[in-house]
């Protein structure tokens, strides 16, 4: 039914998804906090920098990727100088670039859900003994939780779409960073539709299940907010 | 000041602007669709053609499969600069094109530049590739981009495609795959001649490979038929057989086929 090579695309992309996803829900859960509770004055501009991503272009961001990974950027010559290699057309690089890409589609839903939770669950925990990490992971996380699912989603959907950065730092490398989307882009410009058919289909399909089932699931377990 | 004063005054504002857009020019508008190797050279010609028509050239640079893929589906343009000959007799056998229209506008050439390497290196293109002193190899993709098409060819028929296969990163034209290795993150890359030639600032070396490594590169051009001004885009294709545009297209490196 596939194309062997179809095949590998669909699972490298499946594959930067959940990295990517994995990666954004632990960075982005101390961020999100941080952004929820702080009253720091630095906050609007943290929380700008953290939305940047929704309405840059994606080839600015891989246009400054592209620039920043290289041999001659800041984080190449620091992969050089540790004996690496620079990270554009790496799948390292992919993550990198999706983890900011698809950064406030992760951090805002979190940090929305930790805001609604407010101070007043974690005082009354602090209150009964509960040491702060204690509060944190069963108070406010579990009351959180459909922020986190919100966040999960759109973080693993968001990334499964990403063309842009990937058309830029990728070089469209079978197996390694050629992505759906890529692959898909290649077999209309060679005019394969039915190719294209197929892996427009499929991630369509994908991400049409992804949202329904988050529905369904949200649906059944009704508000946490307070 | 009250509301719908303040209104007024905006929607007066918003037709002062609008009043000022850009008017549709003396001359036509023509519309080129042109493979990314060459749109510098078509800029450079741009202003004549313009100054004795009074016709204005919009350029849009992109892979020739793209544009191929597009006109197919009945892109708004006029002419189409192809980088290779397969893609302009397609349309030609599908009846998009003006007849008779199609013609070899230029010969491509193509080169492999090593921005890192000295000139001391004289060695071979084939000894360098070899060696494989280098972790990525850029080549625009052979799928959609003639110029890859030739890479692939040079490498195939230098007994190295399957050897390098797994250092290639592929651009998906021939400026991308440029812009790939002078942004450092490809070491080695084969590119278009005439863009090593109008580079601002090139480093490294080149080399230039020529046939019979590779196919030739004939870039063919047509004026698509029904196009909104086929019949300046026809004026353009003439003016690009004229003395004048050839001497220009050899300055920037191209060979100039008979036809």
């Amino acid at each position: 039914m596939f194309h062997p090579d179809d095949m590998v695309a669909l699972g490298l992309t499946l594959k930067l998804a959940v990295i990517s996803t994995a990666v954004l829900l632990v960075l982005g859960t101390p961020l999100a906090w941080w952004l929820a509770m702080t009253r720091r004055r630095a906050r609007p501009l943290v929380d700008a920098l953290v939305s940047l991503p929704l309405v840059l272009p994606p080839t600015v961001l891989g246009f400054y990727l592209l620039l920043f990974l290289g041999p001659d950027g800041p984080l190449g010559r620091l992969m050089t100088a540790a004996g690496g290699r620079p990270l554009a057309f790496t799948f390292t690089g992919l993550v990198i670039g999706s983890v900011i890409y698809s950064l406030p589609f992760v951090v805002q839903p979190i940090r929305d859900a930790f805001a609604s939770v407010g101070h007043r669950p974690m005082e009354a925990a602090a209150t009964l003994g509960a040491s702060p990490c204690d509060r944190f992971f069963s108070v406010a996380v579990p009351l959180s939780r459909r922020g986190f699912l919100t966040a999960a989603t759109l973080g693993f959907a968001h990334t499964l779409g990403e063309f842009g950065v990937v058309l830029m730092i990728g070089g469209n490398i079978p197996g390694h960073t050629q992505v759906l989307s890529i692959a898909i882009y290649d077999h209309v410009e060679a005019l394969d539709y039915a190719r294209a058919h197929m892996l427009s289909g499929t991630l369509l399909v994908i991400s049409f299940t992804l949202l329904l089932v988050v529905n369904l699931i949200g649906r059944r377990q009704p508000g946490v907010r307070t | 000041m009250n509301r719908i004063s303040g209104m007024r005054i905006l929607l007066s504002v918003l037709a002062a602007l609008l009043a000022y857009l850009p008017d549709a020019a003396v001359g036509d508008e023509v519309r080129v669709a042109v493979a990314s190797n060459f749109a510098e050279c078509l800029e450079a010609l741009a202003p004549a053609f313009e100054d004795s028509t009074g016709h204005q050239v919009i350029i849009i640079r992109g892979s020739t499969g793209r544009h191929f893929a597009q006109i197919n589906s009945g892109a708004p343009f006029d002419v189409f600069f192809s980088a290779d000959s397969l893609r302009p007799a397609l349309l030609e056998e599908k009846g998009l094109v003006v007849p008779g229209s199609r013609f070899t506008y230029a010969e491509g050439r193509l080169a492999l530049w090593i921005p890192g390497a000295g000139p001391e290196d004289k060695r071979p293109v084939a000894e360098i590739l070899r060696a494989a002193e280098f972790d990525h190899l850029a080549i625009a993709n052979p799928r959609l981009a003639p110029y890859g098409l030739a890479a692939k060819q040079a490498l195939e028929n230098m007994g190295l495609w399957e050897d390098l296969r797994p250092r290639l990163v592929m651009g998906q034209n021939v400026g991308q795959t440029w812009q790939f290795v002078a942004s450092g993150n490809a070491e080695v890359g084969f590119v278009a001649y005439p863009q090593v030639l109008s580079a601002p600032a090139m480093r490294g070396r080149w080399w230039k490979i020529d046939p019979p490594l590779h196919e030739p590169i004939l870039q063919q051009a047509v004026v698509i038929k029904n196009a909104e001004n086929a019949a300046a885009g026809a004026q353009l294709l003439d003016f690009l057989k004229g003395f004048e545009a050839r001497a220009t297209l050899i300055k920037f490196g191209y060979l100039i086929p008979e036809n």
